[in-house]
């Protein structure tokens, strides 16, 4: 759901044959674990209470978050001793669920001590399922001190009993500016005639559901299985016009810097990213019907051999300086206030390209969304095991055709 | 003793390799089968329930998507032939010394991954990459004029992708006529066009059967060529059965459509086989 280059498409390969396998552990057991809070919360106190110190820890993140020897996590080691293992194992939320969830069903441990989901339908699976560990509260200090109030108050995990955030970031609108003369302002900019062939959707039937919805003047957070028919409604006239090019997974950066699209649903941290990495100079808005806000979460899965490690590991995050060197190699959303002004004279300080890119992180408005900006952002569609397949049977043709 | 012995070293051959088949191709199709008629979710798991009714919407909901891969597949396997047929038999008869060479030269592309080549036809039929972008200022296609997300793309993409497949079995087969006997044919006056027809065609015919086998297969299941070069209207079946898996976790339903799928390639299979004359063909191509 969140951002990264095109490397879905090299793991399709694999994809389905590793799905195959999970359907088959699927197909022979299953069954909701999820506990009552009062009692998860003595079972998470016991559970701290045995877990002994270690020297190690295994992140499991996504592909071009940070780079594996990042200083954070240099500093890290530095600071506690314990070595960190990081792979970029996770290129979407999906395909890693389908990994990890027949491993933790049949008893094993992933391997992984910290991961990283976006909130939406695999967060609340690995919720139901009980195949994350409670996070304890107790080692969560900086994270109380620094996170922002909406960053401890989240609507997918009160009291942030199994997660707090890595990054949010927003789905928005992109544009060349070479092809598409006039700033679009709207989401009905996407359905505009004089674009088709050259309009990008995405293909996640979670991202695409929101602007359908948007479209149709409906919040997602509150929107019924009538509005959801609604929106597919005007997503497959959207299609059979003619407009949409492709529903595109990671590619759609791709697609735009190229000029195959010229307008296109985007995640800000890419556009930010892409102009910064190929000189590009793509723009993005939050456009005035709405625009969606994610936030990719780390967890510890069930089963993980070092639980203290990762939990100093994800407040370490929430240091201030941890978190400003976090955002200057990310771009994306951070949940720590107070970082803008530390990259600000980070910036000062630093001399040549460095100085530069710094300064452009510190004032850039996809970075630091304005507060209009945040007014705009809704949250997606809740979507439960309940009416998962409601949903999908609603949105997923309209991707498929 | 030792006849026993003698007796049993057959089957003890085939064991590792039954073995593996069997655990790793046999007890998940199993599996498979039994998936696709059931119902439930990944949370609170899924049960059998001899829920056939997964078979009859995943056919409503896809009939499309088979429809078009067959076709795709069936264009696909068409140009590989006639593309392939040609280089097979340029260098089983005409390949000289350098036979070697040229089957490196046919396979080379293999040492780049699948997935990269296919990405980089993405830059190549850009709306205004290398190919189109000349031709467009030149005024020779229209401004909007697109190759890349469209059902051209796709089949374009199967047929590069797939050509080796074809090429080689018809090249074996090829090199396998004695060159002696179209000799033959042309000192009894056959014209050149008869005696290929007569002779090299019959002849090739097994490798040809086998190359069709190679590529249509897999072609009518690809799913990679749809998702990176076609557009709206070009999925294929591969692509939601992917999709059923990994992004709406409906695993009956997507093990349903896998299984429609091997069905239909099996029936298509064999049906073929019997009007090409099915022992014939078969032990040919396995000799």
């Amino acid at each position: 759901m969140t951002a990264r280059y095109s490397r879905r498409a090299a793991l399709q390969l694999g994809g389905l044959s590793a799905a195959a396998l999970t359907a088959a552990a699927c197909g022979v057991q299953g069954a909701a674990k999820q506990q009552p809070a009062a009692q998860a919360e003595s079972a998470a106190d016991k559970f701290w209470k045995a877990q002994k110190k270690t020297g190690t820890v295994t992140f499991a993140n996504w592909a071009l978050y940070i780079d594996p020897n990042h200083q954070t996590l240099k500093d890290f080691t530095a600071k506690t001793g314990i070595k960190v293992t990081y792979n970029e194992v996770i290129q979407d939320d999906s395909s890693f669920f389908a990994k990890i969830h027949p491993q933790l069903a049949s008893g094993q441990s992933t391997g992984y001590d910290i991961m990283v989901i976006t909130d939406g339908l695999e967060f609340s699976e690995l919720l139901a399922l009980g195949e994350v560990i409670p996070l304890d509260q107790s080692m969560l200090t900086n994270f109380h001190k620094y996170a922002g109030t909406p960053y401890q108050h989240r609507s997918f995990d009160p009291g942030n009993v199994y997660s707090v955030p890595w990054a949010s970031g927003s789905t928005g609108i992109a544009w060349n500016p070479k092809y598409v003369k006039t700033p679009p302002t709207s989401v009905s900019d996407l359905w505009n005639p004089a674009y088709a062939g050259h309009v990008g959707m995405m293909s996640d039937p979670q991202e695409i559901a929101n602007f359908g919805l948007f479209k149709i003047g409906v919040d997602p957070e509150s929107s019924t299985q009538k509005d959801w028919e609604a929106a597919a409604t005007v997503l497959k006239q959207q299609r059979g016009a003619g407009i949409v090019r492709q529903y595109y997974d990671q590619s759609y950066i791709n697609a735009l810097s190229k000029g195959d699209v010229w307008i296109t649903m985007a995640w800000s941290g890419d556009i930010f990213q892409q102009n910064l990495s190929a000189g590009t100079n793509l723009q993005f808005i939050v456009p005035k019907e709405g625009g969606t806000i994610w936030t990719d979460n780390m967890m510890i899965p069930k089963y993980a051999a070092n639980p203290v490690a990762a939990m100093q590991l994800i407040d370490w995050y929430y240091q201030p300086q941890m978190a400003a060197m976090l955002t200057e190699a990310i771009n994306y959303i951070t949940p720590v206030p107070g970082v803008q002004d530390i990259i600000k004279s980070d910036a000062a300080s630093a001399k040549g390209s460095d100085k530069a890119t710094l300064e452009a992180v510190a004032s850039s408005p996809l970075v630091w969304l304005s507060a209009a900006d945040y007014a705009r952002l809704k949250n997606y569609v809740p979507i439960t095991s309940k009416n998962q397949s409601t949903f999908y049977g609603i949105f997923q043709p309209v991707v498929a055709g | 003793m030792k006849r026993w012995r003698a007796a049993a070293v057959p089957y003890l051959l085939i064991l590792p390799g039954g073995l593996w088949l069997v655990i790793f191709f046999a007890i998940p199709v199993i599996v498979l089968i039994s998936l696709s008629t059931q119902q439930g979710n990944v949370v609170d798991g899924f049960t059998q329930t001899f829920h056939f009714a997964n078979y009859a919407s995943a056919w409503d909901n896809y009939h499309d998507q088979f429809i078009r891969s067959l076709l795709y597949g069936g264009i696909a396997t068409i140009l590989c032939i006639a593309g392939g047929y040609p280089v097979a038999y340029w260098i089983a008869f005409r390949g000289g010394a350098r036979k070697s060479t040229y089957l490196f030269l046919l396979l080379l592309p293999f040492f780049v991954s699948f997935v990269l080549r296919t990405v980089s036809w993405q830059y190549f039929l850009s709306d205004n990459g290398i190919l189109l972008s000349p031709l467009k200022s030149a005024g020779i296609l229209p401004q909007n004029f697109r190759i890349l997300a469209t059902g051209t793309a796709v089949v374009g993409g199967l047929t590069y992708n797939y050509l080796p497949f074809m090429v080689l079995p018809i090249y074996v087969a090829l090199e396998r006529i004695d060159p002696r006997l179209v000799e033959a044919a042309q000192d009894l006056y056959a014209t050149r066009a008869a005696a290929f027809r007569r002779v090299v065609l019959p002849l090739s015919l097994p490798g040809l059967f086998a190359g069709v086998l190679l590529t249509f297969v897999p072609v009518a299941a690809d799913y990679v060529n749809a998702a990176i070069l076609g557009g709206t209207g070009n999925t294929m079946i591969g692509n939601i059965i992917q999709d059923e898996f990994l992004n709406v976790q409906d695993y009956p339903t997507g093990a349903a459509l896998s299984f429609m799928l091997m069905a239909i390639l099996l029936i298509g299979m064999f049906s073929y086989a019997r009007a090409l004359g099915t022992e014939e063909v078969l032990e040919v191509a396995a000799r």
